[in-house]
């Protein structure tokens, strides 16, 4: 094969770009490589650095602005056997930033080739995150007031571990494109150019200027040791493959038969930490071994260990169809910030609706029939005492039995915790029988 | 009988893994964060990717990126996300690639409530890209469709090569609800077809005015090409007017023209109902305990549940409410596929009953509605 670029689809910039210097360069990298046109895949930004994936007969994927570091991460992670080379101007360099700094982070094996021309030539030459402030550009003074960005710089502070900045005149381009593409790793390359037809008309940008600008900024010349790590492809794969896999989701049999046959609503409140919402779930799962439907509705802050706790508890021997609590059957009210947050609901309460209370914690005024419990003098933990409750239920024979209740903490917990938990449900009820 | 107890976020994580998702990628933001974790427990273990990106549009980016590499891919955000999602979700559906992506809605608008469920996006999901080509949007209203319908959606993505949504709730998605599994019963599972190795492959030609397009993975033997920008069968750019309306008439007719391929939906017909309630999504279940108690009541009432919601299935519309005095369209918004059905039924009276405050429709508002308006 002579050539990667598609002759019946020549380079069209316009006369004198760069971009076209760049693309013989890159075709020449390819060809040094020995790689067939199949196994390359050329991901373009917009702007005239998108025309690139045009020009080769390569595997092409030309996307949105900006975003061409992340459909070369999707494809590279799909096929890691693949070279994918992205090319992208300064353009794309500012309205991706984010990506940028996290394809440097992340340390894919992808090539990003900045076509850095300082200005956005396709759209008539606005100023772009490197123009520099003393430009003449189609921005009006905005330039002026900016600070253009050092793409090798960030790149390295954030981590990439092989960055060049290099003149498209550079005799040995394609050389140093080779380099980076074979880095088994990120690679950018900060690719200074000239852009005639927007800005080098009002700014005056030869070979020799561009040599000088690079020559007086620090140097960029590949591999960054202090950024040296593991591929990114490799190192998922490698911690992907010592990962457990998840167990199919459980299915309960039907065990025991339901204690009721008509729809319950069940409130658990309380504060974090009180496992309220584990609670629920035991409940859920107890009515699940008497073949019950079961629905479960937490409601709690976004902090951790501190506020309400509430927990709704739908079950029915029927499909239950609407999942919220107008009136309950039962409510467990073991802590005032879940009390206070489902207040409402207690004036709902029917006369046998079973309010069980911590004997600590107010209630509202409400028509249920309530057992007050005090579940410090018993020695109950407050972590515990939800669980305690759901004990007192089994022994009451109250929505769930013993036998349930024991049932879904097998299914819960394993192990020693299931041994606590199911010494505390046993030994509460030994405490609440003996009065 | 045994039942398996699920958030409807885990069902649509083991639905995307029962129909072949072997690629995801997301970005946490309650309430659809559970997919992602979900997620990240399922795939690694067997070979597959889930990865959280640095924001929402990166997260599409990687999903588009290895969709057209050949992965099954999926996503999902909350009303937010999808804001974001908005440009790279035109590019998917002007360049034939399949996603699925689930829409865990939360009460915006914008930041909103995240622990607050709402149906807001339902026509941003059909109109919210640019370009206004249609979309494919399903809609649970319970667990057991969470896992059905997002089999199907991957389903309907590959053999329609576009975006198909999953218009969740929080209500759905972070409510926990026992289903029995095995009785759902699942589709067989779709890939898209390939091109054939016989012909120089274009990666967008496709037979007749309703086709879709053979697939040749990027980063295959033979070339292929994708692109945002207006194409040829060729994937390159074209300025041609006649082969540009031809794609976009294309783009709509591939998914209108197959439609009664996908129509889900549930009912609940009563003989003697004058009434006929249009639901869908959460409010479908308070609908329907509105509809018993109204039915025990001497007022029996009809009830269709739409699961398809995009393309709109007018025929099956039209169908169903021939016959009924009134037609109700519930919904938890302000008024967004009511003008879908007023459009349809342009010869009944459409009433509406609609709510925008982080509750539930209850069934009693909508008994009350029904036996009042
Ligand atoms: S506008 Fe500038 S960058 Fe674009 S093709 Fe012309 S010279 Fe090259």
């Amino acid at each position: 094969m002579h050539s990667f670029i598609d002759s019946s689809r020549p380079p069209a910039y316009c006369p004198g770009c760069s971009h076209e210097v760049v693309t013989r360069a890159l075709d020449k990298a390819f060809l040094q490589m020995g790689l067939h046109q199949n196994q390359v895949v050329i991901v373009s930004d917009i702007g005239c650095s998108g025309l690139f994936d045009i020009f080769f007969k390569t595997h092409a994927f030309h996307g949105l602005h900006g975003r061409a570091l992340t459909y070369a991460t999707g494809i590279k992670l799909a096929r890691p056997d693949l070279h994918v080379v992205v090319t992208m101007g300064d353009g794309g360099l500012g309205i991706g930033g984010a990506h940028l700094l996290s394809t440097c982070r992340r340390n894919i094996d992808i090539t990003l080739l900045i076509l850095n021309n300082f200005n956005y030539g396709m759209t008539g030459g606005q100023f772009s995150a490197t123009t520099p402030p003393d430009a003449l550009v189609g921005s009006g003074f905005l330039n002026q007031i900016e600070k253009p960005m050092d793409a090798c710089r960030v790149m390295r502070a954030a981590g990439a571990s092989y960055v060049t900045r290099i003149s498209a005149y550079q005799s040995d381009l394609s050389a140093e494109m080779e380099q980076a593409i074979r880095f088994n790793g990120f690679s950018a390359m900060d690719i200074w150019g000239i852009c005639p037809g927007r800005y080098a008309r009002r700014n005056k940008t030869t070979f020799k200027t561009i040599q000088a600008a690079i020559e007086s900024l620090p140097p960029f010349h590949g591999p960054v040791p202090e950024n040296f790590r593991e591929e990114y492809g490799e190192h998922y794969r490698q911690k992907a493959s010592m990962q457990k896999p998840l167990p199919a989701p459980m299915e309960v049999a039907k065990k025991f038969p339901a204690l009721f046959n008509d729809r319950k609503e069940i409130l658990i409140l309380g504060s974090a930490g009180q496992r309220i919402v584990t609670a629920g779930e035991i409940l859920s799962y107890a009515g699940l071994t008497a073949g019950l439907h079961a629905t479960q509705k937490n409601d709690y802050p976004i902090t951790v260990l501190r506020g309400h706790s509430a927990c709704e508890v739908i079950l029915s021997p029927d499909k239950i169809d609407y999942a919220g609590i107008t009136a309950p059957d039962v409510i467990l009210a073991l802590g005032q910030e879940g009390i206070d947050r489902k207040k409402a609901l207690f004036s709902n309460c029917r006369e046998d609706t079973f309010v069980l209370v911590d004997s600590t914690a107010e209630i509202p005024d409400c028509r249920g029939t309530i057992l007050s419990i005090d579940f410090k003098g018993k020695k109950i933990k407050r972590q515990d005492m939800a669980m305690a409750a759901l004990s007192l239920l089994a022994q009451q024979q109250r929505l769930i039995n013993p036998d349930m209740l024991e049932a879904a903490l097998s299914i819960r917990f394993k192990g020693s915790t299931l041994d606590r938990v199911l010494a505390l449900v046993r030994h509460f009820a030994i405490v609440e029988n003996n009065g | 009988m045994s039942l398996t107890l699920l958030e409807g976020n885990e069902a649509v994580a083991w639905g995307a893994h029962r129909a072949g998702c072997n690629f995801f990628a997301g970005y946490p933001i309650t309430p659809a964060t559970t997919i992602l974790n979900t997620m990240m427990k399922i795939l690694p273990p067997k070979g597959g990717i889930c990865i959280q990106g640095e924001d929402e549009i990166a997260s599409m980016g990687f999903c588009l990126g290895a969709s057209m590499a050949g992965m099954k891919v999926m996503t999902a955000t909350s009303g937010p996300g999808i804001s974001l999602y908005s440009e790279n979700i035109s590019f998917a559906i002007g360049s034939e690639i399949p996603i699925v992506i689930i829409d865990v809605q939360r009460l915006g608008p914008s930041t909103g409530s995240a622990t607050k469920g709402a149906d807001g996006d339902i026509q941003f999901l059909r109109w919210g890209s640019s370009g206004g080509l249609p979309v494919i949007v399903l809609a649970p209203m319970d667990v057991s469709d969470c896992y059905l319908l997002t089999v199907h959606a991957f389903n309907l993505a590959e053999t329609f090569r576009c975006p198909v949504f999953i218009a969740s709730n929080k209500e759905i998605g972070m409510t926990r609800e026992s289903l029995e599994l095995d009785a759902v019963a699942l589709p067989p599972m779709v890939q898209r077809t390939a091109a054939p190795d016989n012909a120089p492959y274009l990666p967008f030609a496709t037979t007749g005015i309703s086709g879709v397009p053979d697939f040749m993975p990027v980063g295959g033997e033979t070339i292929a090409r994708q692109t945002s920008s207006t194409h040829g069968p060729d994937g390159y750019i074209t300025v041609d007017p006649e082969v540009i309306a031809k794609n976009q008439a294309r783009l709509r007719k591939k998914l209108e023209d197959s439609l009664d391929t996908f129509t889900f939906y549930d009912e609940h017909m009563e003989a003697d109902a004058e009434v006929l309630v249009i639901t869908y999504g959460i409010s479908a279940r308070s609908v329907m305990a509105a509809a018993k108690k109204c039915s025990i009541s001497g007022t029996p009432v009809s009830v269709l549940t739409l699961k398809t919601l995009w393309p709109v299935p007018e025929a099956l519309i039209k169908k169903k409410a021939s016959g009924y005095k009134r037609v109700l369209v519930v919904e938890m918004n302000l008024g967004q596929y009511i003008h879908e059905i007023r459009r349809i039924l342009s010869n009944h009276s459409v009433g509406f009953l609609g709510q925008m405050d982080g509750n539930l429709i209850t069934p009693s508002q909508i008994e009350e509605f029904i036996t009042n308006a």
